[in-house]
C-alpha cells in the first residue's frame, strides 16, 4: 500500500472540494457542459498527478524537461496567462453589451421625450 | 436636403459646453443646403452639463451610466443610423477644436469622395509630449490595422453613410480613436486626412487622455487584435 505524504492528502482534499464546486455549478445550470469538461478534467488530471508524482516525471521527460515539478510549473503559468486572457476578453464584451444597453436606454429616453412634448 | 448629425460626447463639460455649442450653432449657419443637428451624449457627467445643453435647445442623449469617449461615441452611430443621417461629425465638446473647420472637413464626405475624412493637427501645434504619444499612435495603428493617418487620436471626424452603417465601435474609452482606423480597414471605407485648427488650453489639456493611459490603450488595442 502506498504511503501517501501530507501535502498529497492535503492537495488531494483541496481537488475534491474543487471538483465538487464544479459539479455543484453545472448542476445549477451556472456552467456551461464545456466549460465543466475543461475544469473537472482538469482536476482528475491534477489528482492523477498528485497520486502518481512519478507520471509527471514521465511526460516532462518526454518533452525535454528534467524534472515532473517543473513541466507541471510551465504547463500551469501558460494555462493561467492563457485564462487570465481569456477572463479579459469576457470582461471587454460584458462592458460591450453594458454600453449597448446605455446606448438603446438613452436613445430610447429621447424617443419618449419627444413624443410626450407631441403630445 | 442631406442631413447632418454633429455629435459631441461630454462628460463634466459645464464650464465650456456653453460656448462650444453657441460657436457650432453659428458655424453651421452657413450650411444653409444641410439638415443640421447637434447632439450631445451626456456620459453620466455628475456637474450641471446636462442642465445646459438642455437650455441651448440642442438634442441630448443621456447616459445613465458612464460608458467613456469609445461608449458615448459608439452612441452617436447607433443614432445616426436611427435618423438616416446622411453625415456624421464629431467634435471634442471642450472647445479645442473650430467649428469653423466643420466645412472643411464634411465637404469630401458630403460630396462623396469619401467615406471618412479625419481632421488633423499640426504637429508643431501640440505640446512635445503630445507630439511623442500622437507618433507613437500612428505608427502602432499602422502595425496593427495596417492604415496609416499622421494623427490617429484627433476627435474631429467626418462620417459619410456608408461609414455610419458598418462602423461598429466595441472599445470603452481612448483606444476607441485608434479602433475607428480598424474599421476603416475592415469594412475598407475610403478616408482623408484635412488640416484642423486645434485650440490647446489648460482645460483642454486637463480634459484630455493622461499621456500614463497610452499603455492601457495599447493594451487594450492589442487584445482586441487577438480576441
Amino acid at each position: 500500500m502506498n504511503n501517501f505524504l501530507p501535502i498529497q492528502i492535503l492537495l488531494s482534499i483541496f481537488l475534491v472540494f474543487a471538483a465538487s464546486r464544479v459539479v455543484l455549478r453545472v448542476k445549477e445550470g451556472n456552467i456551461s457542459f464545456g466549460f465543466f469538461l475543461f475544469w473537472f478534467g482538469l482536476w482528475i488530471l491534477a489528482g492523477f498527478a498528485i497520486i502518481n508524482p512519478g507520471s509527471t516525471t514521465y511526460l516532462a521527460k518526454q518533452i525535454g524537461i528534467g524534472r515532473g515539478t517543473d513541466a507541471v510549473i510551465y504547463a500551469s503559468l501558460v494555462l493561467l496567462f492563457y485564462l487570465l486572457f481569456r477572463t479579459n476578453v469576457i470582461i471587454e464584451n460584458l462592458k460591450h453589451e453594458i454600453t449597448k444597453l446605455t446606448t438603446e436606454i438613452a436613445i430610447k429616453e429621447k424617443k419618449e421625450d419627444e413624443n410626450t412634448s407631441d403630445n | 436636403m442631406k442631413k447632418l448629425i454633429i455629435a459631441l460626447p461630454a462628460y463634466n463639460e459645464e464650464k465650456v459646453i456653453a460656448s462650444v455649442l453657441q460657436q457650432i450653432k453659428q458655424a453651421i449657419k452657413k450650411l444653409t443646403d444641410l439638415d443640421c443637428e447637434i447632439v450631445v451624449i451626456n456620459d453620466c457627467s455628475t456637474d450641471g452639463t446636462a442642465r445646459i445643453v438642455c437650455k441651448n435647445k440642442v438634442t441630448l442623449l443621456n447616459h445613465k451610466i458612464n460608458r467613456g469617449l469609445g461608449g458615448s461615441l459608439a452612441t452617436a452611430f447607433v443614432y445616426a443610423q436611427r435618423k438616416k443621417a446622411d453625415c456624421l461629425v464629431t467634435m471634442d465638446s471642450d472647445g479645442q477644436h473650430d467649428p469653423q473647420d466643420l466645412l472643411n472637413v464634411i465637404d469630401p464626405v458630403i460630396n462623396d469622395d469619401v467615406d471618412v475624412v479625419i481632421g488633423i493637427r499640426k504637429l508643431n501645434q501640440m505640446p512635445f509630449d503630445r507630439q511623442i504619444i500622437n507618433a507613437s499612435s500612428s505608427f502602432l495603428t499602422f502595425l496593427f490595422f495596417g492604415v496609416w493617418c499622421s494623427d490617429t487620436q484627433s476627435g474631429f471626424r467626418a462620417f459619410g453613410k456608408k461609414a455610419i452603417n458598418s462602423i461598429q465601435l466595441k472599445t470603452q474609452r481612448m483606444e476607441a480613436s485608434s479602433e475607428f482606423f480598424s474599421e476603416i480597414s475592415r469594412s475598407k471605407l475610403a478616408f482623408r486626412e484635412v488640416r484642423i485648427k486645434v485650440i490647446y488650453t489648460k482645460y483642454s489639456r486637463s480634459k484630455g487622455q493622461s499621456n500614463l493611459n497610452a499603455f492601457s490603450v495599447l493594451l487594450k488595442l492589442f487584445m482586441r487584435l487577438f480576441r
